[in-house]
């Protein structure tokens, strides 16, 4: 086996991205040789020294609201910044329940804060993917409510929001920090939110609501009523927002 | 298709992958108000094309129109000198076959160093620019050989080769900086 068709496929091989027969002879080729070994440890550490080095430039504050005053004439404009006419009722019952949550802030670490979103965007990605989206799949919240509380030790609050425009879908388990949560399934136009729901740990500290982006996805975390509320779905951050007003209204 | 419907729909689908067109002009320009121009030009043209956006996935559209701005920018600006020439089919990567031979793994030690996300940075840099695309749709947006195969019009066999030989750049030029 030629060497440097080795060393030309290696990248490609860690990235899993050859074909299988492709990538049986790199795998063959590895096992008999010393030096692609070397250079396949090699392009291993020169990866994880871009992941975890080269710099990602997160766009300045403000770009967002400048292109916003370019792309849509100013008479047009107007109608973004009143999303919250659109549920005249729930939004003063969001904005008090906003503001009463965040009154006891204290911020967790923002690193574990990072790897719990992480795992409810992983979540919220197998389920999409696998098309397994609820357990129990009804629109119905007194059916859902009793299946996931007699599966867990605690009842999480449900309700349908198709008033609102986020109807229920169902309800499904899923396994998070080592321990079974309920996941509440809503729908908005095409697309799918997942909502995590777990009760506080003794002595948790308070958290602010706050958002999270990645990867396309965009997560939502606020605590209510003694509950860690973790909403995610691939709408954009204000639609996320509607959507957790919308909660909160309908409690 | 109105206007309210337009700008809900580029709320939705473009919006929330900002900061990933930010990063990619940002590393395709190697400078900050040349990134800002390039992603608010492609934010303009992204808006003006929303009705022929049928797909799900934003980013890969918004990465890609950011591309063509940057280079139609590139043009326009004429600044195409400034960018390393680079006759990609004549490179001869033959020199660098021998890396993986050395004894000791420089990479190694660099991951241990205090600088090294300045040196990481500067070698990305040096990347000629179809090479760098490539390296940071891979690395830092995490995306598949066929996403970037369709977000720079190249063939899925292009990317793999752009890649294996943009590594082997990246290791070069992180081993020059060490020995400097």
């Amino acid at each position: 086996m030629d060497c440097s068709d080795i060393r030309n496929r290696l990248y490609a091989y860690l990235d899993q991205e050859l074909e299988l027969p492709s990538a049986m002879e790199v795998d063959r080729h590895l096992a008999s040789c010393e030096d692609c070994k070397r250079a396949y440890a090699e392009q291993t550490a020169l990866r994880s020294a871009l992941r975890s080095h080269a710099t990602y430039h997160n766009a300045p504050s403000g770009l967002a609201q400048r292109i916003r005053a370019r792309v849509a004439p100013k008479d047009e404009r107007k109608p973004w910044f009143r999303w919250h006419q659109w549920f005249p009722m729930g939004a003063a019952v969001a904005a008090t329940a906003l503001l009463s949550w965040t009154a006891a802030i204290q911020y967790a670490s923002v690193g574990e804060e990072e790897l719990t979103g992480e795992r409810v965007i992983a979540g919220h990605a197998r389920s999409v993917l696998t098309g397994h989206l609820a357990d129990v799949a009804s629109s119905d919240q007194h059916s859902v409510k009793p299946w996931l509380s007699s599966r867990l030790d605690y009842s999480p609050p449900v309700t349908d929001l198709t008033g609102a425009g986020f109807p229920l879908v169902g309800g499904r388990l899923d396994y998070l920090d080592q321990r079974p949560v309920a996941v509440l399934v809503y729908r908005h136009r095409e697309h799918m939110i997942n909502l995590f729901v777990w009760p506080l740990q003794e002595g948790a500290r308070a958290q602010a609501v706050h958002s999270l982006a990645k990867r396309g996805f965009n997560v939502l975390h606020w605590q209510d009523g003694g509950m860690a509320f973790w909403a995610v779905s691939d709408l954009n951050a204000a639609e996320m927002r509607d959507f957790a007003a919308a909660y909160a209204a309908a409690k | 298709m109105d206007d309210q419907t337009r700008i809900s729909r580029f709320e939705r689908f473009f919006v929330p992958h900002l900061d990933a067109a930010y990063n990619f002009a940002r590393w395709l320009t190697r400078d900050e108000r040349n990134a800002e121009d390039v992603v608010q030009e492609a934010s303009l043209r992204a808006f003006k094309f929303i009705d022929s956006f049928h797909g799900d996935d934003g980013r890969a559209w918004l990465l890609g129109i950011v591309r063509n701005t940057y280079y139609t920018w590139l043009k326009r600006n004429k600044v195409a000198m400034l960018a390393v020439p680079f006759d990609e089919e004549s490179f001869d990567s033959g020199e660098l076959e021998a890396s993986g031979d050395r004894c000791a793994s420089p990479i190694d030690q660099l991951l241990q160093e205090k600088d090294a996300k300045r040196l990481v940075d500067a070698a990305l840099e040096r990347l000629p620019e179809e090479f760098r695309e490539a390296v940071v749709l891979r690395e830092l947006e995490g995306l598949s050989y066929k996403e970037i195969a369709a977000i720079a019009g190249i063939p899925l066999g292009t990317v793999m080769s752009r890649l294996a030989r943009a590594r082997k750049l990246l290791l070069q030029y992180l081993r020059q900086a060490q020995e400097s």
